[in-house]
């Protein structure tokens, strides 16, 4: 039986109607996973003998019937900026070194008890700072679709192990989009959801006010099984809401009657915007009339000023959260210095990579002093600005319809050195963080050339559940979401 | 010319919830290094801040002991600065909005004067851990134990002029968060810190002179030294024709000097920015009612209290009523034996003494009242006289808990002697024996009762009524006249 062939929800049926043990299918992503990784470079660290131990116990239990979630004895990867007890956690960083935490992310806790088999970790962006997953000290990942090109970012190796099949399903991050692009340029389906409805708590901070841990998959019932796992009030993380959560899976019925769904105008209007991706992502509002939603064109004028709100919110932030690695607690430290000073100078230069250094820069002059108020308080100012704008829109309608990203998957080597052009990726994505909502990719078609398009679904904030659902009666309506790799 | 001292004061107060302000760790003083920690206070990475909800109680409740006034939506800031006793690269603290503001304290100093000196503002932060340097060779070792544990920072206007106001301050600041349960104060253990900020100008001036921040003082002694020092530093260099920079100075106890650590060109830019990891966090209206219903009786009313109930000397009812343990002892003691005089004699003379000469803090004493007060009625009964009464109750009081009043005088026959035929024959036998003595009391040397009257004592093993030995001694010199 081939555990790729099927999704993660039906990966978790088989085992639990004994058609496979968990640890049969744990060896299958094992297996897989080790022998492509060369080329996809999609994984920092895969934990053979733990998982396969792990999965040795899962399967006792479901047997024994202690445990009945349906992804139990099911395997799962996780970026590398979510810790993981007892096993090394990177954020694709030198300057995390061998970083072993002595503690579980929040998440984690989540996964192992619903019976989830933690396989390895995936690659990244470092720190999670970069639109391509080219800024990992381990190497840029590959995008299984065409291995010269990128992967998305920052969680790119979360989504290019879906599509390599190197994983079934896995968790990513989402700062600016870091789920959704690279779920975009890999055809899979990432969401993202609502800030704190995941604890953030063991989630290695980027930018604290918008990152949020989501999954991705093959499709949208599999990120929903997965939400119904790690959702929830957390007492360690004081972001986490504390409200009456959602059954995610059961909430899927495909019925979209009814439903109203805005255009934003001026998105389509981008410069940048691919013109097969404005076709492909227009027709999926089509699909989505027919079963009964309403589509309408919106407008979202301040939209625009979420890219530059963002970068100086998310470096601000990024600028404190990485202080911590200043060589003294644990993790790289330079070799060679002469004094305390000397130290943090050394350790911080050799052991941050390029991106991230930018940000920090950034950050740091973007808070310091005499011109805090023309940057960070202003960027303040747009969030609110935007949240209202987005408040508005939602008053009237249940979710907004757009391209994920403006093109398709950019080649490796391209980007990097147009920083701006790379910024520029985000611009669909990074609105929903900074309003904190709910947002899915799931694919829609490809380009001339084969590589996957993304269409993003985005809604109010705690409508995840109708996010969700709408992509679910697009995927029960279409088979975008099941082409694989050839 | 005549100068003025200008100071301000920022007093950093460590709360004494049993958890820190993040995370569930002790906050107890003390314990091997890096064991009072977990990956929270340390800093590690994916970690996230809990704020403990008693902290924003005990500050609220000594922002509204100092007439502050409350802010009602909390929130906190990050301060950024690198140093190895700060895991996280950033102290949470509140910058843009302080939970109190605009309070004032009013004061007594010791000299009787009445002063009132304005806070500004009160604000909750985490305290830094402390770093270690090894005996052997050059290695600094990071200790995270004090790593969260709460501070409040009361920052003041700059109202004092005198030492005696900035000691009558931190003394009153002391007594309040005792009275409130707060924090212990202790300046020797670094759970009360002040920073004192200084300038001087000449008499008359309306405006400030440049000023110094001394940091490291660690007693109220430390205090009055290190301001007596930094007032005549500057004094000195701006009468020299120098000018004072703006820095921070950190007090030496042992040059009894203060040395720059930093100036003002220099200063950190903390970067400071609001902290996006602890949602803001309200004060209801009725919380704040509730906190003002529990509010303590405090020194001030406590010591009137005392004049007027007990007949106690307004200096006797300012000392006792100003510690919460002297004040508790007081009060306790004399509901059991309901002699407010004698009570108040044994403190202030005793313990008092003890404080001076054995360094006893209010906080250690340890003797019950119910003993002391046992002790009191043993004195009144006149079993025992006052001089006896000082072994007896410097015994019991640096005792064990099981220490036995009755069992003491017993075995050290300490019981008052006021056996008038004994005391008689006493006063017989010095008479005779000190015939010179006598000569100068029949020429009109009175004073010499006195030493009649010790010398009885002595012989007594002062264990004899001095009112019966008094009468004593004064009707057999009388005697004598008449012969």
């Amino acid at each position: 039986m081939d555990i790729f062939s099927m999704t993660a929800l039906e990966t978790g049926k088989a085992i639990k109607d004994g058609k496979i043990t968990a640890v049969e299918a744990t060896k299958q992503v094992l297996d897989s996973a080790e022998s492509k990784n060369d080329k996809i470079n999609a994984y920092i660290t895969i934990c053979r003998e733990k998982a396969l131990a792990q999965a040795e116990e899962v399967q006792k239990k479901i047997e024994s019937g202690e445990l009945t979630s349906p992804l139990a004895g099911v395997p799962i990867a996780i970026k590398d900026n979510i810790c993981t007890k007892g096993i090394k956690t990177t954020c694709a960083s030198r300057i995390l070194g061998d970083f072993t935490p002595v503690y579980n992310a929040t998440v984690m806790e989540k996964l192992n008890n619903a019976g989830m088999i933690t396989v390895g970790k995936l690659n990244m962006d470092e720190f999670a700072m970069g639109s391509t997953s080219e800024t990992s000290y381990y190497g840029a990942v590959h995008n299984p679709w065409d291995l010269n090109k990128v992967t998305g970012g920052s969680s790119g190796g979360s989504a290019s192990s879906v599509a390599g099949k190197m994983s079934l399903v896995t968790l990513g991050s989402d700062t600016g989009g870091s789920i959704r692009q690279p779920a975009s340029y890999c055809g899979v389906t990432g969401f993202k959801p609502t800030y704190g409805t995941v604890s953030r708590f063991g989630l290695i901070a980027y930018a604290s006010s918008l990152d949020q841990i989501g999954p991705i998959g093959k499709d949208a019932s599999d990120c929903a099984s997965i939400m119904d796992i790690i959702s929830g009030k957390d007492s360690m993380d004081g972001t986490s809401l504390d409200i009456d959560y959602p059954e995610y899976l059961s909430s899927l019925t495909g019925d979209v009657k009814g439903i109203k769904i805005g255009i934003p105008k001026e998105w389509y209007n981008n410069k940048g915007l691919d013109s097969e991706v404005a076709e492909k992502t227009r027709k999926v509002a089509e699909v989505l009339e027919k079963a009964g939603a309403v589509v309408e064109e919106i407008s979202l004028p301040f939209a625009e000023y979420a890219i530059p709100a963002y970068y100086i919110i998310a470096t601000a932030e990024a600028s404190s959260n990485l202080s911590r690695f200043d060589g003294v607690k644990y993790g790289f430290r330079a070799e060679n210095y002469s004094s305390l000073v000397d130290m943090y100078n050394a350790t911080r230069s050799e052991g941050f990579g390029k991106e991230v250094k930018k940000r920090i820069l950034l950050g740091t002059f973007v808070l310091s002093s005499g011109y805090y108020d023309a940057y960070y308080r202003k960027a303040l100012k747009v969030k609110a600005v935007i949240k209202k704008n987005f408040d508005e829109i939602f008053s009237e309608y249940d979710l907004i319809l757009c391209p994920t990203a403006p093109t398709t998957a950019p080649e490796i080597g391209k980007s990097l050195s147009n920083p701006l052009a790379m910024y520029l990726s985000d611009v669909f994505t990074v609105s929903a963080n900074i309003a904190g909502l709910p947002g899915i990719s799931m694919p829609c078609g490809f380009d001339k050339n084969g590589m996957p398009i993304g269409v993003q679904l985005m809604g109010q904030a705690l409508a995840d559940t109708k996010v969700l659902n709408t992509a679910y009666a697009y995927q029960q309506m279409t088979d975008y979401h099941k082409q694989e790799v050839k | 010319m005549d100068w003025e001292i200008v100071m301000g004061l920022e007093v950093h107060v460590e709360l004494a919830t049993k958890t820190k302000i993040f995370c569930s760790c002790t906050t107890e003083f003390g314990g091997a290094p890096n064991t009072h920690c977990c990956p929270v206070c340390t800093g590690m990475p994916g970690t996230l801040p809990i704020l403990n909800k008693q902290v924003l109680e005990y500050a609220v409740r000594a922002g509204l002991a100092l007439n502050c006034d409350i802010t009602r939506y909390n929130k906190f800031d990050r301060k950024n600065y690198f140093y190895p006793d700060l895991p996280k690269a950033y102290q949470i603290s509140q910058l843009y909005l302080p939970f109190a503001q605009n309070g004032h304290v009013d004061l007594k100093t010791k000299s009787g004067k009445d002063v009132t000196i304005r806070i500004h503002e009160i604000h909750m932060e985490e305290d830094a851990g402390k770093l270690v340097h090894s005996m052997f060779g050059d290695a600094t070792y990071p200790d995270y134990n004090r790593c969260g544990v709460p501070l409040i920072e009361i920052v003041s206007e700059p109202d004092f002029r005198e030492t005696e106001e900035v000691i009558a301050y931190l003394a009153k600041l002391k007594s309040t968060f005792e009275y409130l349960g707060i924090s212990d104060c202790k300046m020797e253990q670094g759970s009360m810190r002040a920073d004192v900020n200084l300038s001087v100008r000449p008499k008359g001036s309306k405006e400030f002179g440049t000023r110094t921040e001394m940091k490291n003082i660690n007693s109220f002694k430390s205090i009055e030294r290190a301001i007596a020092f930094e007032s005549k530093r500057q004094i000195a260099l701006l009468e020299s024709g120098e000018r004072v920079i703006q820095e921070t100075r950190r007090w030496d106890e042992n040059k009894g000097k203060t040395f720059a650590m930093r100036s003002k060109e220099n200063a950190q830019d903390y970067r400071y920015f609001p902290e996006p990891d602890i949602p803001p966090v309200s004060i209801s209206e009725e919380e704040i009612q509730h906190y003002i219903s529990i509010c303590p009786e405090f020194a001030d009313a406590k010591a009137k209290r005392y004049v007027s109930d007990f007949g106690l000397s307004e200096e006797d009812a300012g000392i006792i009523a100003g510690s919460k343990y002297f004040a508790q002892l007081f009060e306790k003691t004399v509901e059991l034996c309901n002699d407010p005089s004698e009570v108040r004699y044994w403190i202030m003379t005793q313990i008092l003494y003890f404080m001076n000469e054995r360094n006893v803090q209010p906080e250690d004493i340890k003797l019950a009242p119910e003993k002391f007060a046992q002790f009191v009625n043993i004195v009144k009964a006149g079993r025992i006289n006052r001089q006896v009464g000082k072994t007896v109750f410097e015994n019991m009081f640096f005792g064990s808990d099981d220490f036995d009043i009755e069992k003491f005088i017993k075995d050290n026959e300490l019981e008052q002697v006021d056996d008038s035929e004994l005391i008689s024959k006493t006063v017989q036998n010095i008479i005779e024996s000190n015939p010179k003595a006598v000569e100068q009391y029949k020429s009109g040397q009175t004073k010499i009762v006195g030493f009649f009257i010790g010398q009885v004592m002595k012989q007594l093993k002062g264990k004899a009524n001095p009112a019966s030995v008094n009468k004593a001694v004064n009707d057999a010199l009388e005697n004598l006249k008449e012969d």
